[in-house]
């Protein structure tokens, strides 16, 4: 058999190797073939080490011929997003500061694709420390949407979805701490989960904005993205924030065949003025879809979505103008020499390691947090973060599930906004909410524009409540399917 | 001249006696070993890393906050202190803020012979220790300077008083006592030369009468007790000379030398660093569950104001014995170990062989009590064979030295040695017959009324028995001997 499988889904190909139809060898192999054929391009890695892959699979395949039972992602391809630790790869979060920095453990999201005989196959391009929307704030190269070479591909995680979306690998690791992983997956046209804050462990993500950070996956299929949540998801005694009670995460299941009973909320505050009429009419076609199905739908309200972007733009500062300190020179990564004595040796070295949205925020955020202005800022900030957790308890008393767009715009060009940081700040303003109140939600394709560009659907569930989240969009995605880039 | 009263807060850091650091799994054993041998990527702060805290330190910390009578917030907040500098890696310490863990403390104080006093303790808080910065190697000043990681990461407890001490010696009392109960619990070595206990003081005067604080400043560098006496009495001396001048005290941190036994300047107020202090989002809150409180509570052991007057009430020892007896925790643990295998009554014999004998063998040899060459058993036998009449005093010193040397059982040594006090009659007759005849004048002084000639009689006797004679019994038979 001769199949080509940079186009199956995960779930088939590690079914594939376990059965023998082939090896993980031969999957990786393909994935890297095509991953080279299409990087000029695409651009979405930063490193893909091709020896190292093809070991990784070899090794895979030596436990099987060993008679070892292979693991739920046997021999699968993995794209790791370059904010996660891959032991013995560079670990650059697209910044000059980190530039050649090998990573010395394997994060625990890592060693648990590892665990499930999963590939890790390169590291990914995202916006420098994931801060931005379109991956352009990369030190080292742009990435181009699969879909229109003109267009970013969203960000943070831009490289990850591309990746999926360029079929150079059947899933990818993505982080999510104002809408990295959903928005970049609305702009390539493929699933982004950004599971429950606490569900997946944060140990070997290099932290952004700590309380609001999360690890999840991209795929092209919602099973997929169960299965990897399946993987990587679950307690982890070295991340304090990870949640004790949650159960293994869900197992892949069939998409049920009807929504009948279920209750899904529109947040008017979403459905506003300024929002793109064609990405409002792909989410409303989304939801008839899911009406169609058996769905209830009834408009709710979330009335402090209006602070959600103004109080992210406190919170995550703050904490990133803490998290990024560490980066001084003293014990690892970039460190410029001719400093002379140790107030220049912070200086000189932040001074050109870091890139300008980096020190934008890390000065914000020194700012909110400084004596005096503590209680004005950040204390506020965090106050209206409770209230936005309030607003969607008292929603999820009422339905089940809430459906809004995943971003306010479709695809946009290169430099669109690069030079007005408010408006690329509010390329997030539909997905920041999930994060401050630490919910779960999930990005499904659900048409495409004018211009032939991917556009999303945003379903948000209840904290912990991913196997109705998921199980909702595999009963969408069945009865919508979205094309597979061709080519 | 206005006379000028000192206002005096004690800020402590202590290490707490964990076995490994409080956010990773590294030993704390790094003290004088190899740089960089106690670490790992959390205590470096590789990026990705995240803290994990450890369970025996809050254990500890709860105890000694117990111990000090302080009470314990139901709910704490590990928060972050963000300041640069190469010994710190996070570019954060770890610390407690606005919610520590513990609160309104007490801790009792004794000057000589003057009343007790009780001082209020602020708070206690749990924070990590920094690296430390090596500026020199091999004995060589380097053109750079090296870091050391091993410290980076251990547990310790800031203990804060109230500015109740007034003065130097009060200073030096409570730091004795503090120490006293966080050894006794358990909760720190107090190693000083170690770093395992660490002292900044913050230091004021006022005139006499006054309820208002003077301007106070911060000294740090103090690495003994004596030190912060020292210092102390050195600001004094310094503010109220200012004062006394016309000048005024200014808020700043001052560093000790003790070279030249002055504080100097080392940064001003409002040079103070802003550590934009927030909640830590990689830790939870800490929740001082009241059973395991209440656990902790009920496994404290005796503390040392307890322990003193059980001693003097129950055991008859002086207050000056049960003080020696109760100033390390080693020692008191041996003492009464000792002084349960020693027969009924025989405590004070204890304390007394203890006072005379072990301490002067533990100092000379710098040795702590837990290091002694023979177990504790051992001296509440000996006392035994003293109160029972088999040794005499001069007996028991010398086996005590056997004991020291050899380790052994003091009644194996006994026999071994022969060194069984005499008290027979008849053995020792003929001890006195022969002393009689060497000593005539002294026989006949004794004779002719002079009591005090029987002690050369006695030493003579002793002489020729080697020590073995019981003196009282040839004390009473010498008299004998001589009025027949």
């Amino acid at each position: 058999m001769s199949a080509d499988w940079t186009s199956l889904s995960a779930a088939r190909l590690a079914d594939a190797v376990r059965k023998g139809e082939t090896t993980a060898e031969e999957v990786v192999r393909a994935h890297l073939d095509r991953a080279q054929a299409l990087e000029p391009s695409v651009k979405a890695f930063l490193s893909l080490p091709r020896e190292r892959a093809l070991e990784r699979a070899r090794a895979v395949d030596a436990r099987r011929r060993a008679g070892a039972p292979l693991g739920a992602l046997a021999g699968v391809p993995v794209a790791v997003k370059d904010n996660i630790m891959v032991r013995g790869e560079e670990t650059t979060c697209a910044s000059r500061i980190l530039k050649g920095h090998v990573a010395a453990y394997d994060a625990t999201v890592v060693e648990r694709l590892n665990a499930a005989d999963a590939v890790p196959l390169g590291k990914t391009n995202l916006d420098e420390f994931a801060m931005g929307s379109s991956t352009e704030n990369s030190a080292f190269q742009k990435t181009t949407n699969p879909w229109d070479p003109a267009c970013v591909p969203g960000g943070s995680s831009g490289g990850s979805a591309a990746a999926v979306a360029a079929r150079m690998a059947p899933l990818a690791l993505g982080s999510d701490t104002g809408g990295s992983i959903r928005q970049p997956a609305a702009f390539c046209g493929v699933v982004g989960l950004k599971p429950t804050y606490g569900l997946v462990s944060r140990y070997g993500l290099v932290a952004f904005a700590s309380s609001l950070d999360q690890i999840g996956p991209f795929a092209r299929t919602v099973g997929d993205a169960a299965l990897a949540l399946s993987v990587i998801g679950g307690h982890d005694p070295r991340d304090s924030t990870s949640a004790r009670a949650a159960a293994p995460a869900p197992a892949p299941a069939p998409a049920p065949k009807d929504l009948k009973g279920l209750r899904v909320g529109l947040p008017r505050e979403y459905f506003i003025a300024g929002l793109d009429p064609e990405v409002e009419k792909a989410a409303r076609g989304a939801v008839e879809v899911l009406k169609g199905l058996g769905a209830e739908v009834r408009e709710i309200s979330l009335p402090h979505t209006k602070y959600a972007v103004s109080a992210y733009y406190i919170v995550a500062p703050s904490e990133a103008s803490s998290n990024l300190a560490r980066f001084d020179g003293i014990r690892y990564g970039f460190v410029d020499r001719s400093a002379k004595t140790l107030e220049e040796v912070y200086e000189f070295t932040r001074g050109a390691g870091f890139g300008p949205e980096v020190k934008r925020r890390v000065m914000l955020g020194t700012y909110a947090l400084s004596s005096g202005y503590y209680d004005a800022y950040y204390a506020k900030a965090q106050r209206v973060r409770t209230l936005m957790a309030r607003d969607f308890k008292e929603a999820f008393a009422g339905v089940d599930l809430i459906a809004c767009p995943t971003t306010p715009t479709p695809p946009f060009r290169f430099g669109e906004k690069t030079d007005d940081p408010i408006a690329m700040y509010l390329s997030d303003v539909f997905t920041i909410p999930s994060n401050m109140a630490g919910n779960a939600s999930v990005s499904l394709p659900c048409g495409l524009s004018s211009k032939g560009l991917p556009l999303g659907v945003q379903l948000i569930a209840d904290a912990f409540q991913e196997p109705r989240l998921l199980a909702a969009a595999a009963a969408f995605e069945a009865a919508r399917p979205f094309p597979v880039l061709k080519g | 001249m206005t006379r000028y009263e000192l206002v005096i807060g004690l800020e402590v850091h202590a290490q707490l006696a964990t076995r490994t650091k409080l956010f990773c799994g590294c030993a704390t054993d790094g003290f004088g070993e190899t740089p960089n041998s106690r670490i790992c990527p959390v205590c470096t702060a590789q990026p990705g890393t995240l803290p994990v805290l450890n369970e025996q330190a809050v254990a500890l910390a709860y105890q000694a906050a117990l111990a000090l009578e302080c009470r314990l917030n139901p709910v704490s907040i590990f928060a972050r202190k963000n300041y640069f500098y190469p010994d710190l890696p996070k570019a954060y310490q770890i610390s407690q803020y606005d919610k520590p863990f513990s609160e309104h403390g007490r801790l009792e104080i004794r000057v000589k012979d003057l009343p007790a006093r009780s001082i209020g303790l602020t708070r206690i808080h749990l924070e990590e220790d920094a690296g430390k910065l090596l500026h020199e190697a091999a004995g060589l000043t380097l053109d750079g300077s090296l870091v050391d990681f091993n410290r980076a990461g251990i547990p310790l407890i800031e203990i804060v008083s109230e500015p109740e001490l007034r003065s130097a010696d009060e200073a030096y009392a409570y730091l004795t006592a503090l120490k006293e109960v966080i050894q006794f619990v358990g909760a720190s070595r107090c190693d000083m030369e170690k770093g395992e206990m660490r002292c900044d003081a913050n230091v004021s005067v006022r005139p006499e009468g006054s309820d208002k604080f003077g301007t106070r400043a911060e000294i740090k560098n103090l690495n003994s007790f004596k030190n912060v006496k020292d210092a102390i009495e050195h600001e004094f001396r310094r503010q109220t000379e200012l004062l006394e001048a016309g000048g005024r005290v200014i808020q700043e941190t001052r560093l000790w030398n003790a070279e030249t036994q002055a504080t100097v300047a080392m940064r001003s107020k409002e040079d103070a660093h802003d550590y934009r202090y927030f909640p830590d989002p990689d830790l939870v809150p800490l929740t001082a569950a009241p059973e395991r409180v209440a656990a902790l509570k009920s496994a404290l052991p005796e503390l040392p104001a307890a322990k003193r007057a059980r001693f003097v009430a129950a055991l008859g020892l002086s207050a000056y014995d049960a003080e020696v007896l109760t100033g390390d925790k080693a020692l008191s643990e041996f003492f009464e170990t000792a002084a349960t295998a020693a027969p009924a009554g025989a405590a004070k014999t204890v304390a007394n062989l203890i006072a005379t004998e072990f301490l002067g063998k533990l100092n000379a040899e710098g040795r702590g009590a837990g290091a002694a060459p023979f177990p504790a058993a051992h001296l509440g036998r000996l006392a035994g064979l003293v109160a029972g009449g088999t040794l005499s005093s001069k007996g028991a010193k010398d086996l005590f030295s056997r004991m020291w040397e050899t380790g052994k059982d003091p009644r194996a040594l006994v026999s071994e040695l022969g060194l069984a006090q005499v008290s027979d009659d008849a053995q020792v007759r003929e001890w006195v017959r022969q002393a009689l005849a060497a000593n005539p004048k002294a026989a006949a002084d004794l004779k002719g009324g002079k009591q005090a000639a029987i002690g050369a009689l006695v030493g003579a006797v002793m002489k020729l028995s080697q020590g073995k004679a019981n003196p009282a019994v040839a004390n009473k038979l010498i008299k004998e001997a001589v009025q027949a």
